[in-house]
């Protein structure tokens, strides 16, 4: 170990001089070579009504009737929104796990997209429809914002955390195998190409939502190759950002401080890799009372997904007990990702407001209203 | 080989269950957050020999603020009398240390853990620097093949937090997964980082896991993993624990994935009871857990090896900040201290400490800063001292 890092150690020192062309060099499923330009910027056409299409993936369970919410929310908003309703359920493409051509068509063409959630079989060998989704458009970001409710009681208050998860790759590379039986390798991979375009998108979308810090999670104590290189390119990555300020923590000081008392991280951008990511969002999400309430965004060059990161709930599906709020929320982090920032707030602020007066709230959050009256009650704050 | 030996700790540990408890005695029951592994004293290679009627222990006080708690444990023990001989090495992880010396101190410490078979330790200090060296907490472990983690986290009487009711024990593998150290760059810029998980060391956890519920009247062991996404490596997990869960009817046995344990730890910590997984989940969920009760100064564990058992705390920070300023909470070595004395059958003297540490948090006139209070360590060591005192 300790001679495999002495032979290491020069290797790693060229690379850094000559790390620009290597980075163009090395691409491998994305030619594109980030200077200043915007990462992930939406760039998609308005129809001849001035309005945008969105691909709508309404999802299995109680997917369609929080879909339904959300339209009849948006059309009482008057938002410049059309739907294209698109049907996601796999095909099997050369034994592999795909979507269907006339849905890649459809995000390709739209460029954004909102998705339900999706029932994914555990431990049935193919691969999730989530992954599948964000492997076929390079969405490399997840946005996870977390964000208190008023009117819902945790043993937390006032959060407001923002956190980016690497998305394409680290310990959820699916590389696996069985070196004997019974011995088996999970690789975690780390990339500077992709570890610089998340960074970026980090540093952006504070600059962007008016945050003035940036933080890595990262646990390069034990493993200093690849969290110290996601570290390093973090580093240079903020020398572009001056107005940004840049720390890093240990993902174990994360953890233990943000489960502690999550309000210090109110100004702050969190930005990690893939697990670390995973893990704290949805500890972030518990931290609020769920994911019911929690939005996401899966942002790529190409195009951006927003969804629902609860699940399909079949056991609740069709009976009109489903909570739509994270569905919505997700909505209105597409509204503004399209620059549609106006529609947003004053969406935002009737969801908000609804659910602070808690007359209308749906059963998880402890209320006895139906999805269509919930949504009925902010269409009347609108 | 590995499977033998787990499987007769394993037994061992059955052994000692099946036998009656004398801990279920109401005078003990505050106690009972840190009488975790005392059984494991049954066997004769786990014993470690007694000198003129004293037990040496290697006492390792770590970086940061290991030296402060070290001392009020050596305090707090001369005092009870406890009859302990410390070995005490001086390891250190921060660089400033003259190079060298560092691993010399490091081999020294793990040649007499290997001599002693018991050690009570603080954290070292780990540097970010690819220049620096692998972490010497995961080498001590890997040397020593002390593979069982075990956290306890348990709400303190008398110290509020956000959350009640709080009883769970996190059980970690500490030998593979993530943490093995190999890594390597295929080309400039693409970075590999193993995580091996194997069938043999996965049983061997597991059957910890389960050994351990049933020596301590847990009635529940959830399964931590991501074999939803890592379908090999922490299907291979998983799968292992499923199988020999059928051999442990008494227990409830299920598992979770890594992202829903922690939410549902921010949410509702009062459904987790054992919970045993592979070692990075181990690390963030001690911490989670560690934020619930009140920080990693009130929590104690240790690490389980086939025949080294290190006592240290259970959440594992250094607690570089506040090094030197006299603020340092000592109550997770103190308990891990407890924790030691019982695994060697002196459990009159782990009662008197442990009660008076709960005594002392439970008044509440005398707390370090980390549990609201404005005492400084020594003034809550003495506090201990006098509580000691009044219960003679």
């Amino acid at each position: 170990m300790l001679a495999l890092r002495a032979i290491a150690a020069p290797v790693q020192r060229q690379c850094w001089r000559a790390a620009p062309r290597a980075a163009v060099t090395l691409s491998l499923q994305n030619q594109r070579f980030y200077s200043q330009d915007r990462v992930a910027k939406f760039d998609g056409q308005k129809d001849a009504q001035g309005r945008y299409t969105v691909s709508l993936i309404e999802g299995d369970g109680i997917g369609p009737e929080i879909a339904v919410a959300v339209k009849d929310i948006f059309a009482a908003a008057k938002t410049p929104i059309a739907w294209e309703p698109i049907n996601v359920d796999p095909i099997l493409k050369d034994g592999k796990t795909a979507i269907p051509d006339d849905a890649i068509e459809s995000i390709r063409k739209n460029k954004i997209a909102l998705k339900g959630p999706l029932a994914t079989p555990i431990g049935k060998g193919h691969v999730s429809l989530n992954l599948t989704l964000r492997r076929t458009f390079n969405l490399f970001a997840n946005l996870r914002p977390c964000r208190s409710v008023a009117g819902y009681k945790t043993p937390y208050d006032n959060v407001d955390t923002v956190l980016i998860r690497e998305n394409t790759e680290g310990e959820y590379s699916g590389i696996e195998h069985v070196v004997v039986d019974g011995v088996v390798q999970s690789i975690k991979l780390i990339t500077r190409e992709a570890s610089e375009r998340v960074l970026r998108f980090a540093f952006q979308h504070a600059r962007t939502i008016g945050r003035k810090k940036v933080r890595v999670v990262h646990k390069a104590t034990i493993m200093k190759m690849s969290d110290g290189l996601f570290l390093t390119v973090g580093n240079q990555v903020a020398k572009e950002f001056p107005d940004i300020e840049f720390d890093a923590e240990l993902l174990d000081n994360t953890c233990l401080k943000m489960t502690t008392d999550p309000v210090p991280y109110n100004d702050k951008v969190l930005v990690m890799p893939n697990l670390y990511g995973d893990i704290l969002s949805d500890m972030c999400a518990g931290l609020i009372g769920g994911l019911g309430l929690t939005p996401s965004g899966n942002i790529g060059d190409e195009c951006s997904i927003f969804e629902a990161v609860h699940g399909s709930a079949p056991d609740i599906a069709g009976k009109g007990l489903a909570n739509p709020t994270a569905l919505l929320l997700s909505s209105l982090m597409m509204l503004r990702h399209m620059g549609l920032n106006e529609y947003a707030e004053r969406i935002e602020k009737a969801t908000f407001d609804t659910l602070a007066e808690g007359k209308a709230l749906t059963g998880d959050l402890g209320g006895k209203a139906k999805t269509h009256e919930y949504a009925a009650a902010i269409i009347e704050k609108l | 080989m590995l499977s033998r030996n787990s499987t007769r700790a394993a037994q061992r540990l059955l052994r000692a269950a099946s036998q009656p408890q004398q801990r279920l005695n109401a005078a003990r029951t505050f106690a009972s957050v840190s009488d975790a592994p005392s059984q494991t004293v049954q066997s004769d290679i786990f014993k470690p020999t007694k000198y003129g009627g004293k037990y040496t222990v290697t006492l390792i006080p770590g970086d940061g603020i290991g030296a402060e708690v070290a001392e009020s444990v050596k305090t707090v023990f001369k005092a009870d009398n406890v009859p302990i001989t410390w070995e005490q090495i001086e390891v250190s992880g921060l660089q400033e240390t003259p190079a060298g010396r560092t691993e010399e101190k490091f081999q020294e410490a793990v040649a007499s853990l290997r001599r002693n078979k018991l050690g009570l330790k603080g954290i070292l200090h780990t540097p970010i620097a690819r220049s620096g060296h692998q972490s010497f907490n995961v080498a001590l472990r890997q040397e020593l093949d002390i593979y069982a983690s075990v956290s306890l986290v348990k709400n303190i009487p008398g110290l509020k937090t956000r959350h009640d009711n709080i009883d769970l024990c996190i059980i970690r593998e500490n030998t593979e997964g993530e943490y093995s150290g190999l890594e390597h760059q295929s080309v400039p810029g693409v970075v590999e980082s193993l995580k091996i998980i194997t069938r043999a060391k996965s049983e061997r956890i597991a059957k910890f896991a389960f050994s351990f519920a049933l020596a301590n009247n847990r009635k529940k062991v959830t399964c931590i993993h991501k074999a939803n996404i890592m379908k090999l490596a922490d299907g291979l997990f998983r799968g292992t624990f499923q199988r020999l869960a059928k051999d442990y009817p008494q227990l409830e046995c299920n598992d979770m994935i890594v992202d829903n344990a922690s939410m549902q730890c921010v949410g509702r910590p009062q459904q987790f009871d054992v919970m045993v997984m592979p070692n990075l989940y181990g690390g963030i969920l001690s911490n989670i857990a560690a934020a619930l009760v009140g920080g990693p100064g009130v929590v104690p564990g240790c690490n389980m090896g086939r025949d080294v058992a290190v006592f240290e705390p259970g959440c594992r920070h250094v607690g570089l900040d506040i090094k030197g300023k006299d603020q340092a909470n000592p109550t997770a070595l103190l308990l891990s201290g407890t924790m030691l004395l019982r695994h060697l059958g002196l459990d009159d003297h782990a009662n008197r400490i442990s009660n008076a540490v709960y005594d002392v948090i439970a008044q509440g006139n005398v707390r370090t800063p980390d549990m609201g209070g404005q005492a400084t360590n020594q003034e809550f060591t003495r506090a201990i001292l006098e509580s000691m005192e009044k219960a003679l």
